[in-house]
């Protein structure tokens, strides 16, 4: 499955404290070029904060993180996105009070246009190109139905889909899921899971943190697991699987 | 929630621009229609415009507008003393400077949100108001007002030998109803350079702003040049409105810039509707046609118009209603922004649009995050286990709705 060894994203010994308590402790990980890499490990783990961390939400206290061989530490969110870098959110974060539609269009606008461009007068509209390839992200990721409803009216799940259609839709060179499934029903997984596997068809690297075992090893090439802020193991699922240590941090408390 | 069509903003334009044309008539039924009022509509419309477009469109509430409107005003006057009695020199050196001083102002404002860059905002026109009558009294010639006098340079007219004695546009007279119309024209190109705004990649990314700023950067925005542009093209706006009250009215006072009318256009925005096209150009009519009206009742008029009350009722009924009127009129607009806001917080194009039945209720019931979203949902939510329970919750609520539907439908 892994086409090359090139290095996306390094994470570089990196910890996190927040006032004593040690979120993430020395995690160090690769994530190379192609690869969906599962982060997974029980709530608390630390798995959120290490994606904040690379995203520029949170600095590290100590370590770095390291795109394509570009620093993201000090970075704003808004560089780590123009570099290449697409987050989809635990609890949905989307623009609730603008269309579905217009959501998809913001993605879109700061992918073509860069973080500012003063556009004053030129009109944007449904016809024009950007809304036609929006509109067609949409219906290709079922929420062709929703177009022109408020985004914030949205079910959970379909804002979460929401979000994933705003990060597709830049063409990321890294996609960050978090919890992409949380909240879903069965029927909605197991669709979610169909559209992840198509873009990991398509040469994607995606990092996904992810609760259900199922989507894990649906999807994941490589598999780490962290407990406690560190990284306790790390391999192919079938490695994964196997650990005795894995098994008494978290699967065997999941139930899988 | 389509997109409304190129043809409807056209119509939308066309229309206001009839309105305005025909305000002399339309107005004269209420009493309004004469020029120096339907002027100041026009003036304060396009302030209201301006004022719109960083708060209607980005939720920043900025309480020191008055201070470019103020600025605008000395501009456009001190073009008149040293270049030409013409408008349009006038209007670019208000529009400018005004510019100028909201970059400077926003630039440091934006560096906070909500409350904090309210209070910014004030302090700076606070400062602007208090300069004005002392260290830059130079300028702005204090208490007694800037005015333009007959000896005055003009370099401009002199060398063309134009010789005009009040302000003027191409040669005519802003007085009367040309006064009146050419007000009136400005305030029609306000409004259509605002429908463009709202209508533009521009406004739509404003509107993000205030509907998730932390999303912003995320999607790979910087918001803060998007915030800055916004203040400075209001702040524009309100100069372009304050060289119009110069043009009018050619004696420039610091009071223009007191907080108070910072307040004010604060509320006509607000009255009429805050982030709609026409709701600040309806608050500002409507505050000023109330002032108009209120403010010019005085005793003995309300006593004549009570005369048919018996004489110890007659005193404490003109008593009472004297507070309202006058120089109480601030009462009246207090109590009418205070119904406003808790009956329509929309403003009056709340009401409009639900009289017409256009308002836009979202037809998916949402069980997200959103806090105005119904709450039973995020309880629910908050009480399920994390994996599957969503959308457990979703079925659970739906299948309570339709059994309560049932429940109703049967007799
Ligand atoms: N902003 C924050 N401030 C303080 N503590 C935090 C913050 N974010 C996360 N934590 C703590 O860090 C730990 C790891 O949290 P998180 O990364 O969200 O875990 P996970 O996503 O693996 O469930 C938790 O104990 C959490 O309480
Ligand atoms: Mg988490």
């Amino acid at each position: 499955m892994i086409a090359t060894n090139d290095i996306v994203l390094h994470i570089d010994h990196v910890h996190k404290t927040f006032a004593g308590l040690h979120a993430l402790a020395d995690v160090h990980l690769d994530i190379r070029e192609g690869e969906t890499h599962a982060i997974i490990g029980p709530n608390g783990a630390g798995k959120s904060t290490l994606l904040n961390v690379c995203v520029g939400v949170l600095p590290p206290t100590q370590g770095k993180v390291m795109f394509h061989g570009t620093e993201l530490t000090g970075l704003k969110p808004y560089e780590i996105n123009q570099l290449g870098v697409a987050r989809v959110f635990q609890t949905p974060e989307i623009f609730g009070d603008l269309t579905v539609l217009e959501n998809v269009m913001m993605a879109m606008l700061s992918h073509r246009d860069g973080a500012f461009r003063l556009k004053l007068v030129s009109r944007f509209d449904e016809q024009g190109e950007i809304g036609q390839r929006a509109i067609q992200a949409l219906r290709d990721r079922g929420l062709g139905g929703h177009i022109y409803h408020l985004a914030g009216a949205l079910s959970r799940g379909d804002k979460r889909r929401l979000e994933l259609v705003m990060g597709l839709v830049q063409k990321p060179k890294l996609l960050l899921l978090d919890e992409p499934t949380a909240g879903m029903a069965r029927a909605d997984t197991n669709a979610t899971i169909e559209i992840l596997r198509q873009i990991k068809e398509s040469g994607m690297t995606i990092v996904i943190i992810e609760h259900d075992m199922h989507v894990v090893f649906s999807l994941a090439d490589r598999i780490t697991v962290l407990a406690g802020g560190r990284v306790i193991a790390q391999g192919v699922p079938d490695e994964i699987k196997g650990n005795p240590k894995v098994i008494e941090a978290y699967l065997g408390e999941e139930q899988v | 929630m389509k997109h409304t069509s190129k043809l409807a903003d056209i119509a939308l334009l066309i229309g206001f621009a009839i309105v305005v044309a025909l305000g002399p008539v339309i107005f004269t039924p209420i009493g309004a229609g004469y020029p120096d009022l339907l002027q100041k509509f026009a003036i304060y419309g396009i302030f209201a415009i301006g004022f719109n477009i960083l708060f209607g469109l980005t939720g920043y509430l900025s309480f020191g507008h008055a201070a470019f409107l103020g600025v605008g005003s000395y501009a456009a006057v001190w073009s008149f003393k040293l270049l030409s009695m013409d408008l349009l020199p006038a209007v670019i050196a208000s529009v400018l400077l005004a510019g100028l001083l909201a970059l400077a102002i926003g630039f440091i404002s934006l560096r906070r949100s909500g409350i904090y860059f309210s209070i910014l905002t004030l302090a700076f026109a606070q400062m602007c108001y208090n300069m004005a009558y002392s260290v830059l009294t130079p300028i702005t010639n204090g208490e007694t007002g800037l005015r333009v006098l007959r000896n005055d340079p003009r370099h401009l007219d002199a060398a063309f030998g134009y010789v005009s004695p009040m302000p003027s546009l191409l040669g005519l007279q802003i007085t009367g109803w040309t006064g009146f119309y050419i007000c009136g024209a400005v305030l029609v190109a306000a409004f259509g350079l605002s429908i463009a705004i709202f209508r533009s990649p521009f406004g739509m990314t404003l509107r993000a702003i205030k509907s998730n700023q932390n999303r912003m950067g995320y999607t790979g925005y910087s918001s803060r040049p998007y915030l800055l542009s916004a203040f400075v093209i209001s702040g524009m706006f309100a100069g372009l409105a304050g060289s119009l009250l110069a043009a009018t009215d050619p004696l420039a006072g610091a009071e223009r810039m007191q907080w108070t009318a910072s307040g004010e256009v604060v509320l006509m925005t607000i009255l009429g509707g805050a982030g709609t096209l026409l709701g600040p150009v309806l608050g500002t009519g409507l505050i000023k046609y109330f002032e108009n009206i209120f403010s010019a009742y005085n005793e003995q008029q309300l006593t004549a118009m009570f005369a048919f009350l018996p004489d110890g009722v007659r005193e404490a009924v003109v008593k009472t209603t004297g507070l309202f009127v006058g120089e109480g009129w601030q009462l009246t607009l207090g109590l009418l922004f205070m119904a406003v806001v808790i009956f329509l917080p929309g403003g009056i194009m709340e009401g409009i649009n639900r009289l017409l039945g256009l308002k836009h209720t979202p037809k998916v019931k949402s069980l997200g995050d959103s806090p105005q979203r119904d709450g039973l949902g995020e309880m629910v939510i908050e009480e399920m286990p994390p994996s599957h329970g969503a959308a457990e919750a979703d079925k659970k609520v739906a299948e309570q709705k339709n059994a309560e539907k049932k429940r109703a439908v049967a007799p």
